[in-house]
């Protein structure tokens, strides 16, 4: 019954959205229909739409689990778009300052830099939190100007190839590279993007699936969540665990980096990020703070980006923007509680009657 | 005055009330009893509109009434008080009550001749409420009077009281009883909800007792006794009286030396407070609530900060005075928290991962190299063990704690932390809100572990708890300890003399 709604609301939402964007594309003067097989076929054609929207799905897939995980502990970080931020630069720093590097070294030393940058950034607010009350939402928005405008500087002012006139930095040391998957699978072409970091994604679901239900450490992070009061009187340190989440929960969103950085551009690509940090909220939202929902989540929230694209392009009133609507409508409806809705339909009906 | 006839309400699967019937006369107190979850309080909260009921109807003075919301109750002269004060702190008395039924116009609020009305209700029914006082400088007692001033402004015939002794002292349930035989000689009808027998025989005039969300008596109080209520609210012969052998106390376990407890906002909560506990004795705390039962019993689990808390602490002859709380737990200091929501339960969380809090990090709980990994099996093992041996229902590890009734819920938790096991007990109010059954099961486990050898320390504001189960009892007011008492020879009355400050006689 709870494993039934758990999934099931997640998915009535989507599919209430769906049916309240279809009157909206009819009432702008397209098909529904159309626009939709647009959307979903796109995204799942053969190589291109698949291996694209799970190129897409990987950042969001991380960022989501960020979320997750501080959600799990009670905290809403806000602040993985400026943990990814730094991740990013730091995986290109090392992978541009050790270029010379054999990859054996040189591409763990980047995905660790990645981690730890994010981490430390999200450990930050944590610290700040355990330390001085200050509250985590507040400081993490605020972090993010900071580490947005941080990196910048470093790009603009250390960085960048000198006269080029895109905001980047100069490339990272081959080493640094991760395959592409197009590299192992047939019929899967090597232009795509979609490459190692994914797998990784599958891998750190497993990871934060396996840390938050299957260890003692998991479980300290989960009791301070669900009442910080039971959790002490059990002997666990709030303090402790609203910095562990959060620097777990920076990580996370840190990897995003690897997927950029060191798979798709090989180097640092100043504001690259559309937003995947505040998506990540969505998604953990949608996925209700669970590996699996994550997964399935941001697989969704990348059709539609990957969609959107082709939605913008083949029909004649309806933009991409169709996209963006779609996803704020999916949060509007998940955010709704579905006992409420349950007791004010029965009590309509029963108003009625 | 009031008549519920066959009113139904269910809560998805559960059955609240089973077609509930009847009748509270009018200028007379009514009481209902039942154990919780016996569905007294939600046949109340129908007859106040917060319920609408599947089906059934509510007569007021013999016509059948549509309740649907507090209002139209109000309207129809019915007024609820509570267990929990709804009363804006800050705020003075006369701008309490008028709250939701302002005096004047929309943008003027006519206070004066509110308060000067609500002095005049005061002084009918003797109740020497200030309405000009700021409701946080009143006593709890004033407090109640102000909800029972509240529901008379509203020109309320019919007083609906929900568990109101609870918060009260002996002399002040005294008073409030005064009050109510008053309110009830000048006409009005009160029904109180309560599960204290002896208060129903001492106030009221006709008894409800509810059982499984049935009303299973209907009876005239003068004609009853408290053992046959028990048995009509359990369904079986109650034991309600602890029977305890003498105590055979060996060494003391822990002493507390001077030990002073100042709150976060600087206020001293405990001053100075030096005891014993010796082991196989029960040592029982009474005191009003608030004069720092609380915080001493959380220093002592290693709840509150060190910088907090002055004075030494030693258990088995070793200062634990700047131990935490695991730390604490190790050496063998269990802990029943007062408030088992917030603090003793994640509501959210499986039986099983309830079962195991505060020794999730050591076997049986975890296993693999450097036990990070959860057991899965040994703590279905222990969780097993647990709800057996303490009889929680329903026996079902993976069930939300959430979905269990209070006395099952404090069973989970005095079966988790008994069976640690400890050498020292901490028990808070561990009988609060739990049905009769339940208390006579927790207070024999509680001597069973006093027999075993277990230094207890117990705190109940049930003034009948303490006693019946302390060996030795310290009165504690104002965070001073006022004098131990033998609980066996003191009366009631002395004790709540000591607890409220006054001396003893």
């Amino acid at each position: 019954m709870k494993l039934l709604r758990e999934i099931l609301f997640p998915l009535l939402a989507v599919l209430a959205a769906f049916i309240i964007g279809g009157i909206v594309v009819l009432l702008i003067g397209d098909s529904p229909i159309q626009t939709y097989r647009l959307l979903i076929g796109s995204a799942f054609s053969w190589p291109d739409g698949i291996g694209y929207t799970l190129f897409y799905a990987t950042p969001l897939i991380f960022t989501g689990l960020a979320v997750a995980v501080a959600f799990r502990c009670g905290l809403l970080n806000i602040g993985a778009e400026g943990q990814l931020y730094m991740g990013a630069f730091a995986a290109a720093w090392i992978g541009i300052k050790f270029a010379g590097m054999s990859g054996w070294v040189l591409l763990p030393a980047c995905c660790l830099a990645a981690i730890a940058a994010g981490a430390i950034w999200g450990g930050i607010p944590g610290v700040l939190k355990a330390r001085f009350g200050s509250h985590e939402v507040i400081n993490t928005i605020m972090l993010n100007f900071v580490a947005i405008a941080l990196v910048s500087y470093f790009t603009q002012y250390h960085y960048k190839t000198p006269g080029d006139p895109i905001l980047e930095t100069t490339p990272i040391g081959p080493g640094a590279h991760i395959a592409r998957l197009g590299k192992f699978i047939p019929g899967l072409p090597e232009r795509i993007p979609l490459n190692f970091a994914f797998i990784l994604a599958i891998i750190a679901c497993v990871f934060v699936y396996v840390l938050l239900w299957k260890t003692k450490w998991g479980y300290e992070i989960r009791a301070t969540g669900a009442n910080p009061t039971a959790a002490e009187y059990g002997g666990i340190s709030i303090r402790k665990q609203i910095i562990l989440a959060m620097a777990i929960s920076g990580g996370l969103a840190g990897m995003v980096g690897i997927n950029e950085v060191l798979g798709y551009r090989y180097r640092y690509y100043d504001g690259f990020s559309a937003n995947y940090g505040f998506v990540g909220i969505a998604v953990a939202l949608l996925g209700r703070n669970h590996p699996v929902g994550v997964f399935l989540a941001a697989i969704l929230f990348a059709i539609l980006l990957r969609g959107g694209i082709f939605v913008d392009a083949y029909t004649i009133h309806v933009s991409k923007d169709i996209v963006d609507m779609l996803q704020g409508i999916v949060i509007i409806l998940v955010a709704l509680r579905p006992d409420a809705i349950f007791g004010s339909l029965k009590k309509f009906s029963k108003a009625k009657a | 005055m009031l008549e519920l006839r066959n009113i139904t309400k269910t809560f998805g699967d559960v059955l609240a009330n089973d077609r509930v019937s009847f009748k509270v006369e009018p200028g007379t107190i009514h009481a209902i009893v039942g154990e919780n979850g016996a569905g007294k309080s939600t046949a109340m909260r129908i007859a106040y509109g917060f319920y609408t009921a599947d089906s059934g109807e509510i007569l007021i003075d013999g016509q059948v009434r549509e309740i649907r919301t507090p209002h139209d109750a109000i309207a129809l002269g019915i007024g609820m008080v509570h267990q929990h004060f709804m009363l804006v702190e800050p705020m003075t008395v006369a701008e309490n009550i008028v709250l939701g039924a302002e005096p004047g116009s929309a943008t003027s609020l006519d206070l004066r001749k509110a308060a000067d009305e609500i002095r005049k209700v005061s002084d009918e029914f003797k109740l020497s409420v200030d309405p000009n006082a700021t409701i946080e400088t009143l006593s709890v007692g004033q407090q109640q009077r102000v909800e029972l001033l509240k529901a008379l402004y509203r020109r309320a015939q019919l007083l609906i009281l929900d568990e109101p002794t609870a918060v009260l002292t002996p002399q002040e349930v005294e008073e409030f009883f005064a009050i109510l035989r008053g309110m009830r000689d000048q006409g009005k009808t009160i029904v109180i909800i309560t599960h204290k027998l002896s208060e129903v025989l001492a106030i009221s005039d006709n008894v409800t007792v509810m059982r499984d969300g049935r009303v299973v008596g209907n009876v005239k109080t003068s004609e009853t006794s408290a053992a046959e209520l028990a048995r009509m609210m359990v369904g079986r012969e109650v034991l309600l009286r602890v029977e305890k052998p003498d105590a055979k106390p060996g060494a003391a376990l822990i002493s507390l030396r001077d030990v002073s407890i100042v709150g976060r906002d600087g206020t001293k909560r405990v001053d100075k407070v030096s005891f014993e506990v010796r082991a196989g004795e029960i040592v029982g705390i009474a005191g009003v609530e608030g004069n720092g039962q609380t915080e001493l019993m959380e220093a002592l689990a290693g709840l509150i900060p060190g910088a907090y808390v002055s004075g030494s602490i030693n258990f088995e002859g070793r200062d634990i005075t700047r131990l935490d709380a695991r730390a604490r737990k190790e050496l063998g200091i269990a802990h029943v928290p007062e408030d088992r929501h917030r603090r003793g339960l994640l509501l959210d969380f499986s039986l099983a991962e309830n079962t195991i809090l505060g020794v999730h990090y050591r076997k049986p709980a975890v296993m693999g190299p450097g036990g990070i990994l959860l057991d899965q099996k040994g703590i279905q093992r222990r969780t097993e063990q647990v709800l057996r041996d303490f009889d929680v229902r329903p026996p079902s590890p993976d069930l939300p704690a959430r979905a269990l009734s209070g006395g099952n819920q404090q069973k989970l938790i005095i079966g988790r932390e008994f069976e640690l096991p400890p050498k020292f007990l901490l028990v808070s109010q561990p009988t609060r809100g739990v049905d009769i059954g339940a208390i006579e099961f927790i207070h024999q486990k509680i001597v069973a572990m006093r027999d075993a050898g277990c230094a207890v320390l117990l705190v109940s504001a049930e003034l009948e708890e303490v006693t019946a189960l302390s060996d030795r009892l310290l009165v504690i007011h104002n965070g001073k300890i006022a004098g131990e008492v033998d609980p066996k020879v003191t009366t009631n009355e002395e004790i709540g003399l000591m607890m409220t400050g006054g001396r003893r006689s």
